[in-house]
This record gives structure tokens, C-alpha cells and sequence, in this order.
């Protein structure tokens, strides 16, 4: 089993306390609220689409170090990228975090594998997937609100 | 509960002799002895707990209240068994004033479907506390709705007393039932339950206590308490889930409509019209947990031969060594800080969440809860998302505490 350094990494922790695009966005195309009713976790993610690709992205909302940097790792890879490619993250992260010990797609995922510790921690997962499943609810057009449950 | 010769009762109790009653804190967590401090979402079972289901299924496994067979008397003579012992745990007037339910939401979804729905109409208030469980929010909320009236909620201070004054001057002639909570949750409060009844009941109002976190902690004594409805869970007094209690004064219970229809809560049916069972069994439609009803008297009968006097001194000190041990760590700030509090360490730290205290606590076998403990209203009120909370038994030692520090330590390390 993966022990709490291999979870909390350096790169994660530098996340959590410096959250890229931690940060409303001006005349988003998109957004969607996140929560996670079993913590409180909460989040309100702002997407920019313009012709197909997310021209700008930032979020919001309190949460745990896990989903803090997870959703400040997302903005990172997503911005500047096409709908498909959004969508190919997704599934890379999605794939990491939910099986563990499957093959990583480490092209498409970059920094994010740093968060794949999750993966040993059954109850962490949702705050990990939190923002993702934001992204997906936004880009859908679905601006009610997601939860993990 | 303040008084009395502690130092004598104090010595008397031997922790680790009592720990050797609960065979589940034996073992190790992640390589790490247990360190059991979640007992507010629910407590461990002394191993006489356990036997007394294990015995009822091996020996006298029947329904209750039915045959002529003797098995059947036998289960039923032990469910009446149960039924009188907590009764007596509670001090109340009648056993038939002691309705078997589920559990403390059963409870009191079971008022607010009842006598509340019967005497709440529009423009009618019902008022609750700013520290409330989601249990004793939600069911009034529906009920409000439902009815046109108003949820007053009374606010509390920094430090987590209700301000009784603005209690007071929420009371009315529209004020048609307070429903609080005896001790907090999220906080560890204890509330002044008698006073806070004494005043309702000068405006004619009656009195809801949930005592869910009160019952593990402290006596509770129905006639000095002279609520009207009192609510508890036996999972959180040592005994197994899906039992719980509603203690009723038996004039309200008498006038109350069934909560469940069916089987047992009858005298006879026809199609034209069903005549209902008296007391308690109109509220006790179905095949009830018969097992865990057994199992909680067994549980009752473990906290009363090992004393209230000993329970409440020996935490009492613990409260006292954790409050002093974790507010002498820079960055944690504890939650829930009213001079007159049981069991709670509600805390929260600069640097990390609630959440990761938990996962690297776990790492070190401790067991803690973290969150907003299904009471967000009180997070709302201290501008926090959420709070880790170490919740204190009377098997919990000196070295649980200790060991909750080094803990803490390594999440200092981790969020340095």
C-alpha cells in the first residue's frame, strides 16, 4: 500500500497551497456548482469555450487538499485545449483514480500523476473526482449542480 | 453530576479492566493499535452486548408478542424485559411511556408526523436550535412547509451556548412545540434542558429533547427533566444499530394518531373500522428489531452496573486533559468551547483540512470523524466548511489523547 507520502506529494501539496486558477472568470460560456455532501466540499467551477476550445477556466469553493489541487492540476491541463481533448483527460484521470493498478496513460496525463495515490484511498476518490465530474456537468450544460453521492 | 466525592469514584475506576470488556479496540489499524475517538458517530459493544444477541438467536430466536409456543414468551418476556430497563435507565413514570423505534431520526420524524402534524397550523411556530443535527432540522422543515408555520431557530455564541434570553423572547402563544438538542453534536455543548423546558412549558408549549449525544454521557432523569418527548439511539449508548428510543408523557402518547400502520399497533380490524392497540405497541406497527431491543438492555444494564458517577468523572478528566493538550498546539483551533460541554474535541488547523487530519490520523490507527457531522447550520454559524472531531467514551484513556497529538504532529509535518 501506498503510504501518506506517496498521497501527499510535494507537487500536490504546492497545488493546495497556491491554487492555479483559484479565480472567477470573466464572461464564462459555461459553469456548474460541485459538492461532495458527505465533507461539505464545495466548488463552482467557470468555463470559457470559444470556438470548440476552453480559452479560459478557473474555479472556486473550499475543500480538502486532495480536491483543491485536483481541481487547480485540472484548470491547468484543460486550458487551451479542444472539447475532445478536455474529454480524453477526463477519461485518462478518471480511468487512474477509480482503478488502481490499471495502465496509465501518461502522455495525456502529465502532472496530473502525481494524484494516482488516491487510487489506495477508497474514501479520498470522490474529492479527487470532484472538480472533474464539475467539468463535465458544465460542459453539458448542466449548471444545477453535481454531487459525488 | 459536578459533585460527589470524584477522587474516591475517580480511583475506583480502572480503564483498562473496562477496556477488556470491548473486544474490538484489541486490534490493530494500519499497523497501529486503535485509537477509537469517533464514539459520537457511534460507540464500540462490550462483549455482553454481543453474547446477549448471539443468545437470542441461538436460544430463543421468535416472534414477539404472538404465540402461545414458548419460545415466543420467551422473546417477548425479554423484548417487556428491555422495554422496563430502559425505563428505569431514564427514570421515566410507565413503560408504556417507552416506544421502541429505529433510532433517534425515528423518533422524531415520528413526533413531527404525529402529534406535531395534529397540533402545528399555519402562521404556528416551532423552534429549534442554531446546533442542531439535520435529524432535528429536516422533519420541521417538511412539517413547516407542509403547514404554512414558521422554524424559529434560537442562535447561539462563539462559544456554542444557546443565548437563552433570545430564547425566551422567541417563546409565544404561537410557539406549538421546541425541539432541541440535549447535549451538541458538533460541539459537545450541554444544554440547560430543564430550564429551557421550564419556559416553554410557562408558555404552554411542549418539549422535544434529542438526547442522542446526551444518554452515553450522563444521567438522564425524565422527572426532573419533565420534557414531553425525550429521543435516543442505542447504537450510541453501547448497543447495536437499528434500535432507538422514544420516551413520550403518556397523556400526549394517548392522544397521538398511530405513526405506521399494520401488524401489532391493532386491538382488531375489519374493513369498516380498526380499533388501535394501547400503549406503547399503537406505535410499534411490524416485527420490530427484537435482537438489538434484548441487546440494549443489555447495554443499559453494562453503563448502570459500571455507574454514571465513574462515567461522567473519568471523562470529565479526559475532556479536560484533550482541551488543554490540543489548544497548546499552535495552528488547531477548537470548536465548541461552552464551560459545560461532554465528549466533543471539535477542532480545526491553519493549514490543513478537516478531511486530510483524517486520512493521515487513520494512518496512525486513529479513528476520528471529519466533516460538518450532518449539523451544516452549525458550520454555517462558525464560518467553517467543516471540523475534524475527536468524540470521547469512558473507555477512552490519557494515552488515546496522546496519541491524537502525535498525530496532529504528523500532519504539522505533512502541511508544513
Amino acid at each position: 500500500m501506498a503510504g501518506l507520502s506517496d498521497l501527499y506529494q510535494e507537487i500536490l501539496l504546492e497545488h493546495n497551497s497556491k491554487p492555479r486558477n483559484f479565480r472567477e472568470v470573466v464572461e464564462p460560456t459555461q459553469s456548474a456548482e460541485g459538492f461532495n455532501p458527505l465533507c461539505g466540499d464545495q466548488i463552482t467551477l467557470y468555463l470559457k469555450v470559444v470556438d470548440g476550445v476552453i480559452d479560459d477556466v478557473g474555479f472556486q469553493g473550499t475543500g480538502c487538499a486532495i480536491s483543491r489541487a485536483s481541481a487547480s492540476m485540472m484548470t491547468q491541463s484543460i486550458k487551451g485545449q479542444s472539447l475532445e481533448k478536455a474529454e480524453e483527460i477526463f477519461d485518462a484521470f478518471h480511468h487512474m483514480i477509480t482503478e488502481p493498478g490499471g495502465e496509465l496513460d501518461l502522455d495525456t496525463l502529465g502532472d496530473l500523476e502525481t494524484l494516482s495515490g488516491v487510487n489506495e484511498y477508497p474514501t479520498r476518490i470522490k474529492c479527487a473526482i470532484l472538480a472533474w465530474h464539475t467539468m463535465k456537468a458544465a460542459l453539458a450544460g448542466d449548471s444545477d449542480g453535481i454531487t459525488t453521492e | 453530576m459536578t459533585t460527589g466525592d470524584r477522587s474516591t469514584s475517580a480511583a475506583a475506576f480502572d480503564v483498562h479492566k473496562v477496556r477488556d470488556d470491548f473486544p474490538i479496540l484489541k486490534q490493530q489499524v494500519n499497523g497501529n493499535p486503535l485509537v477509537y475517538l469517533d464514539n459520537g458517530a457511534t460507540s464500540q459493544k462490550p462483549q455482553s452486548v454481543i453474547d446477549a444477541i448471539v443468545r437470542y438467536y441461538t436460544t430463543e430466536n421468535s416472534n414477539v408478542h404472538r404465540g402461545v409456543h414458548t419460545l415466543s414468551q420467551r422473546a417477548t418476556d425479554d423484548y417487556e424485559g428491555a422495554r422496563a430497563k430502559i425505563r428505569k435507565f431514564i427514570n421515566a413514570g410507565d413503560d408504556r411511556e417507552i416506544i421502541f423505534t429505529r433510532n433517534t431520526t425515528e423518533g422524531i420524524n415520528l413526533v413531527a408526523h404525529t402529534y406535531a402534524r395534529q397540533h402545528v397550523g399555519p402562521g404556528d411556530d416551532i423552534i429549534v436550535s442554531n446546533m442542531e443535527h439535520h435529524s432535528n432540522i429536516v422533519p420541521w422543515q417538511m412539517l413547516c412547509e407542509e403547514k404554512g408555520a414558521n422554524l424559529k431557530v434560537v442562535p447561539i455564541d462563539d462559544t456554542g451556548e444557546l443565548l437563552m434570553d433570545e430564547y425566551e423572547q422567541m417563546l409565544s402563544p404561537r410557539t406549538k412545540l421546541v425541539s432541541i438538542t440535549h447535549v451538541s453534536n458538533a460541539l459537545g455543548t450541554i444544554l440547560p434542558a430543564a430550564k429551557i423546558v421550564e419556559l416553554a412549558h410557562a408558555h404552554g408549549a411542549p418539549v422535544l429533547l434529542d438526547g442522542a449525544q446526551a444518554v452515553p454521557h450522563m444521567p438522564v432523569d425524565m422527572q426532573e427533566l419533565d420534557c414531553d418527548f425525550y429521543v435516543f439511539s442505542g447504537h450510541k449508548l453501547f448497543g447495536p444499530t437499528g434500535i432507538g428510543i422514544l420516551y413520550g408523557k403518556a397523556e400526549l402518547l394517548e392522544a397521538m394518531p398511530p405513526f405506521m400502520g399494520g401488524g401489532d399497533m391493532i386491538k382488531s380490524v375489519t374493513f369498516e373500522k380498526t380499533i388501535y392497540n394501547d400503549l406503547p405497541y399503537k406505535f410499534e406497527a411490524g416485527t420490530p428489531d427484537i435482537a438489538s431491543a434484548i441487546a440494549l438492555g443489555a447495554a443499559v444494564d453494562y453503563v448502570t452496573n459500571l455507574g454514571f458517577d465513574q462515567i461522567t468523572a473519568h471523562e470529565e478528566e479526559l475532556l479536560r486533559y484533550g482541551t488543554q493538550a490540543l489548544t497548546s498546539i499552535a495552528g488547531v483551533r477548537l470548536v465548541g468551547t461552552a464551560p459545560h460541554k461532554a465528549g466533543i474535541l471539535s477542532f480545526v488547523m491553519d493549514k490543513a483540512h478537516p478531511h486530510d487530519i483524517g486520512t493521515i490520523l487513520d494512518e496512525q490507527g486513529i479513528a476520528i470523524r471529519t466533516g460538518h457531522h450532518c449539523a451544516q447550520p452549525v458550520m454555517q454559524r462558525f464560518r467553517i466548511p467543516a471540523t475534524a472531531r475527536a468524540s470521547l467514551a469512558f473507555y477512552n484513556t490519557k494515552e488515546d489523547i496522546d496519541a491524537l497529538v502525535k498525530g496532529i504532529d504528523r500532519v504539522l509535518e505533512v502541511f508544513s
